[in-house]
């Protein structure tokens, strides 16, 4: 049916988006109002000096798995248009669903990651969007993976 | 180093450059009229050469070069180079001079200069007992060695050079930035993490394709030994199946 293909293929353009944003913006916390990570480790600006937050071993983790969990996103994507054209009647989106799962992993590690470790908390403290984002993009890559896996390609 | 055509065309055009010139561009017209296409590039190609060479410039600029930031660890010892480029032979009156100016101060102060064949060393001021002069000046080298940083001895440190008469020039700073524990530079991790994973997945897909086209080849030639034509004819009707508008459906 249309509706199917038209809704996985609204779903997985909703988590690309998202996982774009949540990697690229950097608001996975907010310090008195001021947003930082992932890319911008400060936590406040004195003049021309900024504070770094501390030593991002951790930090260049969840960087690297955010970035492979989009790229994955778009990864899939590509392919399941490909498989769109070229599978053969009744198969299944096996190539798509495993790059899909694949991302949605690597969003969990990373979001687990920054989670445990994540900064020190100091007073007036708190996760910004991205950080929700990321963790609302695991769910959704999962659950598009698997309806992948069970989708079928009609003539 | 801005290239002064002008300046270095008017004052250093020698008369061996000239007559040089001359014999290579009547060379050039000769070859030319001749139609000798190879020739005429070759004496192009070095005309070429000796003229940018010649305009080369030739001012009494000396150029020093040091590093643009040290890294060191509290307690390390870290070495200062500090070298220049200078048109003229290395001259017996070189001199060398290192100034530190700290992180936030404005002034800086003089702690090294080597002036007359002879190392002068700070033996007052924050750097007492612990610079050592490690440099070849014969060599162009003006290197210094600071020994047991501290926090305190970030900062800049600037090298000046001069080499009589060629004395005109800019001193070259370095900036010394000391760790309590060497930092992971930005992006080495993030960089090893993504170029492994994008590596395992390249070599998966490589291996899935190669055992595809091994377990292919084999089932052709079995198919071509046994049936003939017929293996052909089954992929030409897997092929045919693109529909305008694929459809799918769910079903598990």
């Amino acid at each position: 049916m249309l509706a199917v293909l038209v809704g996985v293929v609204i779903l997985h353009l909703t988590e690309m988006i998202i996982l774009i944003i949540s990697t690229s913006v950097n608001a996975w916390r907010t310090h008195e109002g001021r947003s930082y990570h992932l890319w911008d480790g400060c936590s406040q600006t004195n003049g021309y000096k900024c504070n770094d937050i501390n030593d991002a071993d951790w930090l260049q983790a969840v960087q690297a798995l955010m970035v492979l969990a989009t790229l994955f996103c778009m990864l899939s994507f590509i392919f399941f248009l490909c498989q769109l054209f070229t599978l053969v009647k009744g198969g299944r989106f096996f190539f798509t669903a495993v790059f899909q799962i694949l991302s949605s992993l690597f969003v969990m590690s990373g979001a687990i990651i920054y989670t445990v470790i994540g900064p020190e908390s100091q007073k007036n403290d708190s996760y910004g969007y991205a950080f929700v984002l990321a963790w609302l993009a695991f769910p959704l890559t999962l659950i598009s993976g698997f309806i992948y896996i069970i989708l079928r390609k009609k003539e | 180093m801005p290239l002064d055509l002008t300046h270095s065309l008017h004052s250093q055009v020698s008369p061996s450059l000239f007559l040089s010139l001359v014999l290579l561009v009547s060379a050039l017209s000769q070859a030319a009229r001749r139609g000798r296409q190879t020739e005429a590039m070759l004496t192009l190609l070095v005309l070429t050469a000796v003229v940018l060479l010649s305009a080369a410039p030739r001012s009494d600029a000396i150029v020093v070069y040091t590093g643009w930031e040290r890294h060191a660890l509290v307690g390390s010892d870290v070495r200062l180079s500090c070298s220049f480029f200078s048109w003229r032979w290395t001259s017996e009156d070189v001199t060398f001079s290192w100034s530190y100016r700290p992180d936030g101060a404005k002034d800086s102060i003089s702690i090294f200069h080597y002036t007359g064949g002879a190392p002068y060393v700070d033996n007052k001021g924050p750097f007492r007992d612990r610079l050592e002069f490690v440099g070849n000046p014969a060599r162009r080298d003006g290197s210094i060695l600071i020994r047991n940083l501290d926090f305190s001895d970030n900062g800049t440190f600037t090298c000046d050079a001069k080499n009589p008469p060629d004395i005109v020039g800019r001193p070259s700073s370095v900036r010394l930035l000391v760790f309590e524990k060497v930092p992971i530079q930005a992006g080495v991790i993030t960089g090893a993490i993504i170029g492994v994973v994008l590596g395992l997945l390249i070599l998966v897909v490589a291996i899935y394709y190669l055992m595809r086209f091994l377990v292919a080849r084999r089932v052709f030639s079995l198919s071509m030994s046994k049936h003939g034509k017929k293996g052909k004819g089954k992929e030409g009707s897997q092929q045919r199946q693109k529909p305008k508008v694929p459809l799918v459906y769910l079903s598990f």
